[in-house]
């Protein structure tokens, strides 16, 4: 039977659409124009002055600090949360199920909206441990999901077999359980990584003073004059998100 | 969990029932105030903008991602692979990136709108940017991956013998396509638009960027309340509102499904 050509011309037209803005951002980053309307040459100029930029560094740094200790975090809670749901069931785990997924398609502002009230509330000073809290909170859901998934395929006999060799519960735990979840824990926590890297809006409502991270720093500089210097930073972010995410497909695919 | 997720969402409903004080606190005691405000405040056009371009956001998303499903789910298991792929990684790629990369491109000296005008499609002074069919685009745009990877998911497990039998049996590709194939993605193109939908009713970011004055949603104005005027018992009271503008669709979906479950059952 012929195939029709139009879900197929349909498929490459979104691809097109998808890709075509990062294209564009990366071509224009080496482009002398400053909006990119024409090709005035190449240039590395605009990396140049990102390089000199040191607020921008910064907040990188901040940024990647926020990130490694709220995705550790959420990885240990994550891991800690979807072994109880695997193992246990009551309604107060159903209920327990339910919170990790509101989570995942809650619309972020209303995220960002509670954990401000929430914490305006508690009167903490709004700064890094805030953020922390926030990304750890929506983190964790994300880390539980793809670990539940791995449990799923695991083999609890295996955890019996342990104990009836003699290994006390932690051992066997440890020298069972964690090594067979690693690949997933990981992925995981990768995850957790990039998204607390790439968040803006969650971030926005929790940061304080002397906490901009990474995203909302564009974002300003969005409204500033640096336009092509946004260019050279998001190239370079692009890249980092492209290599992560490799990462992060080879470990899903060892488990295959 | 239920500390910082639960009862966060609990405390901004019972915000919006205190009345705001001065220095941008929440005062003592309890009042309808601010409900009042809200309602005497014209939000009702910024309530209505925001689900019309919901709405509209969702038509589009599933009505591209339909075909495009169809499409992944037919083609062998490399390419389905590499298309995949390929969905994920833009919507990867930071949000505030990708409203920026649309920004430079519809900026009146940006790349697509010189196309455009040299094309011939738009004059000289057109403006692409600051409209609602900007803040629509981009809307699509970051929207469309959550409408493709659910309908996907259902696609792949749809039995494609059936459009065959359809077609043996004398239906045009379309109707086969029409009558056979998104009866059996059903509950794809459901979840796909209730995905859609929630997701684009909380956008506040890409109407602050790319759209007007003209083009605010209700996300932009629980963060004005929040942050330009100091009033969190207001922003408290819109966020509420839009939490119940989340959960009715959401509810609905869950008894749907419940029901539709016990049917198969029986």
């Amino acid at each position: 039977m012929k195939r029709s050509w139009l879900p197929s011309l349909v498929t490459l037209a979104v691809l097109v659409f998808f890709f075509a803005p990062l294209v564009m951002l990366v071509v224009n980053s080496f482009n002398a124009s400053r909006f990119g309307g024409e090709w005035e040459g190449f240039t590395w100029q605009w990396y140049e002055r990102l390089w000199a930029a040191d607020e921008v560094w910064d907040t990188l740094f901040i940024t990647l600090k926020i990130a490694a200790v709220s995705s550790v975090t959420a990885m240990v809670l994550g891991t800690l949360a979807a072994y109880a749901l695997h193992r246990f069931r009551s309604w107060l785990q159903s209920f327990h199920s339910m919170l990790v997924t509101l989570p995942l398609v809650m619309p972020d502002i209303l995220m960002g909206m509670s954990l401000l009230a929430f914490f305006v509330a508690l009167g903490v000073e709004l700064g890094m441990t805030t953020i922390w809290i926030a990304h750890v909170t929506f983190c964790v859901s994300f880390v539980t999901m793809v670990v539940l998934g791995r449990l799923q395929d695991f083999d609890f006999t295996l955890l019996d077999a342990a104990r009836d060799l003699g290994a006390s519960p932690w051992v066997a735990a440890r020298k069972v359980l964690v090594p067979l979840l690693l690949p997933g824990i990981l992925a995981g926590g990768l995850l957790a990584f990039t998204l607390s890297i790439d968040d803006y809006v969650i971030t926005f409502f929790v940061s304080g003073p002397g906490t901009t991270t990474l995203p909302l720093r564009v974002a300003s500089m969005m409204k500033g004059r640096n336009l092509p210097m946004i260019n050279a930073l998001s190239t370079l972010m692009i890249a980092s998100t492209f290599i992560l995410a490799a990462i992060a497909f080879r470990l899903q695919r060892r488990r295959a | 969990m239920m500390a910082f997720f639960a009862i966060p969402a609990g405390l901004v409903i019972s915000m919006a029932f205190r009345p705001s004080d001065l220095r941008g606190g929440v005062g003592e005691g309890w009042s309808l105030d601010t409900l009042k405000a809200l309602a005497e405040a014209d939000y009702l056009p910024v309530v209505w903008r925001t689900v019309w371009l919901s709405a509209l956001t969702m038509l589009i998303c599933v009505s591209l991602a339909l075909p495009m499903a169809f499409h992944m789910a037919r083609v062998g298991e490399t390419w389905r692979r590499l298309l995949l792929l390929l969905v994920v990684v833009p919507f990867l790629t930071n949000f505030i990136i990708r409203i920026f990369a649309w920004k430079t491109l519809l900026h009146p000296e940006g790349a697509l709108t010189q196309f455009l005008i040299r094309c011939g499609l738009v004059s000289e002074d057109a403006m692409l940017l600051n409209n609602a069919g900007a803040v629509l685009l981009v809307l699509v745009y970051t929207q469309l991956p959550f409408a493709i990877l659910p309908l996907f998911a259902a696609a792949e497990k749809f039995e494609f013998h059936l459009l065959d039998a359809a077609r043996d049996l004398g239906a045009s590709p379309w109707q086969a396509f029409y009558r056979v194939f998104v009866p059996g993605v059903r509950r794809g193109i459901f979840s796909a638009c209730l995905m859609v939908f929630v997701c684009a009713l909380g956008q506040y970011v890409i109407p602050q960027f790319v759209g007007g004055p003209a083009d605010e949603m209700l996300g932009n104005k629980i963060t004005q309340r929040a942050f330009a005027d100091r009033n969190l018992p207001h922003a408290s009271a819109l966020a509420a509102c839009l939490m119940l503008a989340v959960l009715v669709p959401m509810l609905i979906a869950a008894i749907a499904r419940r029901v539709s479950g016990k049917e198969a059952a029986s």
